[in-house]
């Protein structure tokens, strides 16, 4: 498969009052061509930042790239000058934001900020720009969009401003589409709405797309593939089936037990105890490994790195050396990974 | 819209009238009297005046005569200031020069004021950041007449490139009232455009629009430039007042032969119809400046378009 972008060794650092805080360490990843890849991972795990740093939308006073490389088409995005980043941003990546009620520009009718990127990258006119929005707004589902172009954002609801802001980001048809937690700020019938929109787009376009969240039960039903991220690094990256039933690394156990279940017997829901590492000064060995019950004394001195469980799997987890002893995952992963053909717990098929 | 300015009218007309009558039983209550020298005048002489001017009257008499007067667009005529002379006549005799230097003071120090507050929020934390806000607690804290005695002595007297206290050469004359006129709007206008651009620029539309591909300046004025301006439509209002209560003091200096000079001196002799006049031309003057800045906000933000009440 065609790799579209390829993130190598990225390192970034906030420069704070504080000192300087590692919001990257270090993140490696491929996107293929027209494969939706969720990252996810808890508040402050890097993975808003790591996309925001393919788009460089980060504050440049106080962000600086440390190291790494950011590989599209050819250039290292870490390396272009304003100006050419301008002509990628909206052209060959685009992205949609979190929350639908503020990222519109409420002086602005709907149409002229469609309208924008289209004008701005593709050399046609206003006239054509606006069937072209027009036709994006229908593709989108919006009912009579051509009495909607003239109107504002307030007129709109949370679901119908997320539609248009997905608009917006499909309007120059964008090699990537980098989706912020799109369904985060909206109720649950709206979020599945535009999940099936986002699945329908992506197969009449044919984008790669990068979708950030921290809900699994999104992952499950938009992703190809997963990465996994915790403390500014990835540490668990596979297929969507690798890491809901083959899952290695206990931060991921931990994220897989915290999803609430319908068929639970027991109502308590688990937590991840403990709190996210502080990256201003991040631990030297796994950053889970204070809240793991899993961690070893390697775990305190020295960071793991990526073992292959196979072509498309890896975790960055001593558990997987070979010396390490042999650990028992907690009873719910190891019900998911009976399911799983290869893994140590499976049972069969069942059906 | 015509439904909400029908009423925003009579909302005007109301107010106008408590205005009317607060000012005039204010005056009332105030010692001393419009004729002159009267302490000259013998008891019968003095009757003869009071007579001419409707002064001898009860003064519920008085009163309504004046608002009825009023409602037919009769301000009364001048007592001592220009004897005889009709109040509105006056008035309008005398609005050219203010009208010019409120004019140009008011443009002046909203176009510069949006200027500087503009570069300062886009050079957050530089010189030029620092400079406008420097210029901008200068033309808070300095009061307009220490202001346009400076002007008067460095420009007027020192280089001489603009008359220090004279209305004879038009717009030369009228450089250094405008000036001084615009510090105060300068420095709100700064102060508020900074403050509400750095808000904006932080805002999700704004990242979103750089996320299209949208270069720094278009940003600036495309997106930000117009959520920025509607906190600076709120103080226009006062800013008009400022200028206004401003001009009182400016044209006194600078010798201008407008209606702050004039109303000035018309309270220092005690013309009741000259004051209340003017109090009245000013009233109407602010309350149409407020009605418009109402309207404005619709125009600039969509979310507040003005509707006649419950469609």
């Amino acid at each position: 498969m065609e790799k579209i972008l390829q993130v190598k060794d990225l390192e970034l650092s906030f420069h704070t009052f504080g000192g300087e805080v590692k919001a990257i360490r270090g993140v490696n990843f491929d996107l293929y061509k027209g494969e939706t890849l969720a990252i996810v991972g808890e508040s402050g795990s890097g993975k808003s930042v790591t996309t925001k740093s393919i788009m460089r939308l980060l504050p440049e006073a106080t962000s600086e790239f440390k190291n790494g490389e950011i590989l599209f088409g050819g250039r290292d995005l870490t390396k272009l000058s304003d100006k050419e980043m301008q002509k990628i941003r909206g052209k060959d990546i685009s992205m949609i934001f979190q929350d639908p009620m503020t990222s519109l520009n409420p002086t602005m009718p709907i149409g002229r900020q469609i309208t924008e990127p289209i004008l701005k990258h593709q050399k046609i006119g206003k006239d054509e720009a606006k069937k072209v929005a027009i036709d994006l707004l229908r593709l989108v589902g919006m009912p009579k969009p051509e009495l909607r172009m003239k109107q504002y954002p307030h007129q709109f609801s949370g679901g119908q401003r997320q539609r248009i802001v997905i608009a917006i980001a499909l309007a120059c048809n964008p090699q990537i589409l980098i989706a912020d937690e799109p369904t985060t700020a909206l109720d649950v019938t709206i979020q599945a709405q535009i999940l099936e929109l986002m699945k329908d787009l992506q197969k009449k376009i044919d984008t790669s797309i990068i979708f950030i969240t921290h809900d699994l039960g999104v992952v499950a039903n938009v992703a190809d593939r997963v990465a996994v991220m915790y403390g500014g690094k990835i540490v668990e990256i596979g297929t969507v089936d690798e890491i809901f039933y083959n899952p290695q690394h206990p931060y991921t156990w931990g994220l897989l037990s915290s999803m609430p279940s319908m068929d639970a017997e027991d109502a308590k829901l688990y937590a991840i105890p403990g709190t996210p590492p502080d990256l201003l000064d991040p631990p030297k060995g796994d950053a889970f490994a204070l809240r793991s019950e899993y961690a070893m004394k390697i775990d305190m001195e020295q960071p793991p790195p990526f073992f292959k469980v196979s072509d498309t799997h890896m975790a960055a987890t001593w558990l997987l050396h070979p010396e390490a002893p042999a650990v028992e995952p907690p009873e719910m992963v190891i019900e998911r990974m009976k399911k799983f053909p290869g893994s140590r717990y499976y049972e069969g098929s069942a059906n | 819209m015509a439904r909400y300015i029908g009423k925003r009218l009579i909302y005007m007309f109301i107010t106008l009238a408590l205005i009317a009558t607060f000012t005039f039983f204010l005056m009332k209550i105030l010692p001393g009297s419009p004729i002159a020298s009267a302490d000259k005048l013998s008891p019968e002489q003095r009757a003869v005046v009071e007579a001419r001017y409707g002064l001898d009257q009860p003064l519920p008499v008085q009163y309504f005569d004046y608002m009825f007067g009023l409602l037919k667009g009769d301000l009364g005529i001048s007592i001592n200031q220009f004897k005889g002379a009709n109040v509105t006549d006056v008035i309008l005799s005398r609005m050219g020069p203010s009208a010019q230097i409120g004019f140009q003071g008011m443009l002046l120090g909203t176009v510069l004021g949006i200027l500087f507050g503009m570069v300062a929020a886009l050079r957050q934390n530089t010189w030029v950041d620092y400079g406008s806000t420097i210029v901008a607690i200068i033309g808070i804290s300095i009061p307009s007449f220490v202001f346009a005695s400076m002007l008067q002595y460095w420009l007027g007297l020192k280089w001489d490139l603009f008359p220090v206290a004279l209305w004879k050469d038009g717009f030369m004359s009228s450089v250094l009232p405008s000036i001084a006129l615009a510090m105060f709007p300068l420095a709100t206008a700064a102060r508020f455009i900074r403050t509400e651009m750095i808000e904006v620029l932080g805002s999700d539309y704004i990242t979103l629009a750089k996320a299209k591909g949208a270069s720094g300046s278009e940003i600036a004025f495309k997106h930000a430039f117009r959520n920025a301006l509607i906190p600076l439509i709120t103080v226009l209002g006062p800013m008009a007042v400022s200028i206004l209560t401003g001009s009182l003091v400016v044209e006194q200096i600078f010798a201008i032969p407008g209606i702050g000079e004039q109303f000035v001196k018309s309270i220092m002799v005690n013309d009741f119809s000259i004051i209340m006049g003017t109090t009245i031309f000013f009233s109407v003057f602010l309350i149409v400046v407020i009605l418009i800045v109402d309207i404005l906000y619709g125009v600039i933000d969509p979310r507040i378009r003005l509707s006649g009440g419950k469609s």
